[in-house]
């Protein structure tokens, strides 16, 4: 009986899902009127609250836990006190936004309760005090105007970081990321890339020649560099594209993306010959089932799991997301694919694509040369995360380690992900209020005009 | 007012701005501010183009990655479900009874037999005929068995049924596979085969359908569990359990000089003399035509159709090492032959350039280190008979549901031009000069036309034991077509096994409609 539920309830979340996903971009349509857009903002968070509830119902048949009950109840409870904060106090936040975080953590919650308790319960609390520290941002964001002042303390404080790391961090699955700090173990590099975008977008505000900008790329480079020499090419990677993208941006010249895409290009092929762990890479990515002993044992695995779930899955529980290597963390969407079916993986790539839209959106709008490019960064840097951390475990790409925001396990992550949007928020914010301010502006010169 | 950064970045595009204002209002005078708030203006318009190419960049990134992502979930996915090291294979079995396989006209080769109590019995109805080609589904599986492990294990069986199922605990019945064997060729086939070791595969060239595929020593599949332990067992030397057809590897004797031919066509053309005088020496090294027969003057063609080791030796010795490498390796040497099957073995062939005249003299007649599977062989005479176009093999035609509703069909897959058109058919008429006048005669029927190349392979010492070859097609005027590889193992001499034994599967395959 159990079983014949789990089946059903494949088709319940699916339904949830694809309902959700098509709320994000009907909201997104040009033509819709803010009563509407709020309208559907408020299904969706009804929708959500469906998924978070069917999921830890079958979870709690499985499982046969109560713990799963007790971690809904409080799953519950910080999503209101989340949705609370950016209703009443910031009522100006994007609430496609806030809804997709907190669809992205649902999402997360379920998958990990099934895979490991304890970790789910510490991604909970990782989550609770995120939300914490993450609600004072956007107001720090809006009023505080020292950001674009301080690129000397973020380029110090980031290149020493990283350095930091490479020097005393201890190396897991072959990159250098943790630091232990007593029992918490951070990963410096997630909130350094916040500090990257910052200082770049200090340095890029204003190119004064074509000297400056090589300055400023050194130190980019430098960046990019140490994360290298950590073994972490994932992070090499996300940093090296953001910045390009910012560049690109910044001075309007395609040139230097293109010679930006081709150093990275020349640097990766030069990154296959020196190194044996990027070489292992390409071969498991290029025909894993031939080194299924070996590089491409990983891949393979996420590759059973995604193929064995089919479109509507296993159903929760009965998988056996297990069998895959890090599941919870880099390969966490093999296994919601695989119990909870490729067209809910494919939901989750659409969310994702929404996230984007709404961040570069937000970016496009802003009116201040600083912020825009803040947005830039964070809108590419998320894309870029994003992509590597799909592309890796479909094989679309070759894998390169990365974390899936939100949806992966890990404190480090999670918060450095959560300052993001809430940085965004924060940009937001900033642009409603002065909303009203920038239409005044632009309507002055016409009436000057007529009087001219 | 916020003050913007950026406004004096560019003093270019401030003028153009300050010529612009001024065409449009006629105000000479326009002021600093105005300026100011116009450039930011134009300069948001302006960066928004090269958000939007950023924008449609990424999604372009990410709508391909979900395309690749169905793609991979709707077809690519059951090369990997379907591979042994998933373990997920193993936990269906809780959940389906496994289905049955079929020969192409539905006749049951294997069927899951459940008593009373619930038991389970795998039983093969027609026993060692079927053994390498159907396989055995307990002790790790093979053949067809695992090639189709995850069809036969899931169910497709009607949702109000299986939803049935499910409330009084009952196994689904699992999907039944369809293959692509034909039961009377099969037969033919292994009585075609005796008592002698050794394999026989045949596939239809058209569509790279296996429709027969024989190996012994075989074992019977009904018996499989109670035998395991001899088969496998440390001081048993036994390869009962290894498929010939498709993991074994031979010497190619003469077979090989098909390819040594081809080599020389594309290389030098149809022009070629030799007088055969039953041995031929170069550099200190003899060699010796079959039974030292001296086949005296003759061209290419009749030095094919005569096998004559003499004037292969002085063609082996007249190639471009490097080009007969690269020919072989186009016709899939030293790599995984492309095919539907999970196991096969890679053939060898590696001739360096300036290796010495005696290996190369070797490999021209098919001695040295070359070593082919007999798939591989097969899978050469198939491409010559579709004038050079190889359709990959495969043996699981289809699966379907207990109701007969097809689930997966696999189509028949094209390779490509395995060699050029005109190669082909100028292979065709040197292989169909074989039969009609060189050391294939007995295969000249009313039934069909054959084409080939027959071939003894030394492959110890011992002068009287060899292994007899086969490799060629044939066809009917009704467009009826196979191609066959037969190799026999360990017989006296040469011709005199293989080609009676294809001319025994022949006959049957092109004496029923």
């Amino acid at each position: 009986m159990v079983h014949i539920i789990v089946s059903a309830s494949r088709f319940s979340m699916i339904m949830l899902m694809a309902i959700y996903t098509y709320y994000c971009f009907a909201a997104l349509r040009s033509n819709i009127s803010p009563a509407r857009q709020e309208r559907i903002y408020h299904k969706q968070t009804l929708v959500m609250y469906e998924l978070l509830l069917n999921g830890n119902l079958v979870l709690f048949l499985v499982l046969e836990d109560m713990r799963v009950l007790g971690l809904m109840v409080c799953e519950m409870v910080l999503f209101a006190i989340t949705l609370i904060i950016y209703k009443k106090i910031y009522e100006n936040a994007s609430k496609s936004l806030v809804n997709n975080m907190c669809m992205l953590l649902t999402i997360s919650f379920i998958i990990l309760t099934r895979l490991d308790m304890e970790k789910a319960i510490k991604q909970l609390l990782f989550a609770s005090v995120a939300v914490v520290i993450t609600c004072f941002i956007p107001i720090l964001v809006a009023k505080l105007k020292v950001w674009d002042k301080l690129k000397f303390v973020y380029g110090v404080v980031g290149i020493a970081g990283l350095l930091f790391v490479l020097v005393a961090a201890s190396t897991t699955y072959g990159a250098k990321l943790s630091i232990s700090i007593g029992p918490i173990v951070l990963q410096p590099s997630e909130f350094i890339k916040i500090i990257f975008i910052f200082f770049s977008a200090c340095m890029l505000q204003d190119v004064r020649d074509f000297q400056y900008l090589v300055k400023t790329t050194i130190i980019a480079a430098l960046h990019v560099l140490i994360l290298v020499a950590s073994r972490d090419l994932g992070g090499a990677l996300i940093y090296l594209v953001t910045y390009l993208v910012m560049v690109y941006v910044a001075t309007r010249k395609p040139i230097y993306m293109f010679l930006g895409v081709a150093a990275g290009a020349l640097a990766s092929v030069v990154a296959y010959y020196l190194f044996g762990h990027v070489r292992d890479r390409v071969i498991a990515w290029k025909d894993p089932l031939s080194v299924i002993d070996d590089q491409g044992y990983q891949i393979s695995q996420s590759l059973f799991a995604i193929g064995s779930g089919g479109w509507f899955g296993s159903g929760l529980g009965l998988g056996m997301p297990g069998k895959i290597p890090v599941v919870t963390t880099d390969f966490v969407f093999a296994a919601i694919s695989e119990e909870m079916g490729a067209f809910f993986a494919i939901c989750i790539i659409f969310i994702c694509i929404s996230c984007f839209l709404m961040i570069f959106n937000i970016a496009m709008q802003v009116k201040d040369y600083f912020y825009k490019l803040i947005a830039l960064g964070i809108g590419t840097l998320y894309g870029t995360q994003t992509f590597l951390a799909l592309g890796g475990v479909t094989k679309f790409i070759p894998s390169t380690g990365v974390t899936l925001p939100l949806i992966s396990y890990g404190g480090s992550s999670l918060l450095s992900t959560m300052i993001l949007f809430a940085i965004i928020q924060g940009l937001y914010v900033l642009q409603v209020d002065e909303g009203e301010f920038d239409e005044g502006m632009e309507e002055s010169p016409k009436k000057r005009r007529q009087r001219g | 007012m916020k003050e913007w950064k950026n406004h004096q970045r560019n003093e270019d595009k401030e003028v153009e701005i300050l010529d612009f204002n001024h065409s449009r209002s006629g105000n000479k005078r326009v002021r600093k501010k105005q300026i100011q708030q116009q450039n930011t203006k134009r300069k948001k318009k302006n960066r928004n183009k090269e958000f939007a190419i950023v924008t449609y960049a990424f999604l372009a990134l990410f709508i391909g990655m979900s395309g690749y992502f169905a793609y991979f979930v709707q077809v690519k996915s059951s090369d990997f479900v379907n591979n042994p090291y998933n373990a997920r294979l193993d936990r269906l079995e809780q959940y389906a009874i496994r289905g049955k396989i079929l020969a192409e006209d539905g006749t049951v080769l294997a069927e899951t037999q459940v008593d009373d109590a619930g038991n389970e019995t795998r039983y093969y109805p027609y026993g060692n005929v079927f053994a390498h080609a159907v396989g055995y589904s307990s002790h790790g599986m093979a053949g067809v068995e695992l090639d189709a492990n995850y069809h036969l294990l899931t169910s497709h069986t009607f949702i109000v049924n299986r939803l049935a199922n499910e409330v009084i605990d009952k196994k689904n019945p699992g999907d039944d596979v369809v293959t692509t064997l034909e039961v009377p060729l099969q037969q033919a086939c292994y009585q075609a085969m005796g008592s002698y070791d050794g394999a026989i595969i045949c596939i239809e060239p058209s569509t790279g359908k296996i429709l027969a595929m024989v190996s012994k020593p075989d074992f019977n599949p009904n018996q499989i569990d109670a035998n395991w332990n001899s088969y496998v067992s440390e001081n048993s030397d036994s390869t009962v359990l290894l498929n010939r057809a498709s993991q074994g590897l031979y010497a190619p004797g003469s077979t090989f000089k098909m390819i040594t031919l081809l080599s020389y066509l594309q290389q030098n053309g149809k022009s070629f003399q030799f007088d055969c005088n039953g041995s031929f020496s170069y550099d200190g090294y003899e060699m010796h035509c079959y039974n030292g027969k001296a086949h005296g003057q003759e061209d290419l063609i009749a030095a094919f159709g005569n096998s004559c080791n003499s004037a292969f030796s002085q063609i082996g010795l007249e190639l471009d090492l490097g080009e007969y490498n690269k020919l072989c390796d186009k016709l899939l040497f030293n790599r995984t032959l492309p095919t539907n099957l999970q196991t096969t073995a890679k053939s060898r062939m590696d001739l360096a350039e300036g290796s010495n005249s005696s290996l190369v003299m070797q490999t021209a007649i098919g001695q040295g280190k070359t070593m082919v599977s007999p798939l591989h062989m097969a899978m050469i005479a198939s491409a010559i008979a579709n004038d050079g176009k190889l359709m990959k093999p495969y043996i699981i035609d289809y699966s379907q549901n207990d109701g007969g509703t097809v689930i997966k069909q696999y189509t028949t897959e094209s390779y490509g031009q395995l060699l050029f058109a005109e190669d082909a058919k100028t292979m065709q008429e040197y292989m169909r000069y074989v039969v009609t006048n060189g050391t294939a005669t007995p295969l000249n029927s009313d039934l069909y036309e054959a084409y080939g190349k027959t071939g003894t392979a030394e492959f110890s010492s011992n002068k009287n034991k060899d292994h007899s070859w086969f490799v060629g097609f044939a066809k009917n005027a009704a467009g009826k077509e196979i191609a066959i590889a037969v190799v026999m193992e360990n017989v006296a001499s040469g011709n005199a096994y293989a080609v009676p034994a294809s001319k025994q599967i022949l006959d049957t395959y092109f004496s029923t409609e």
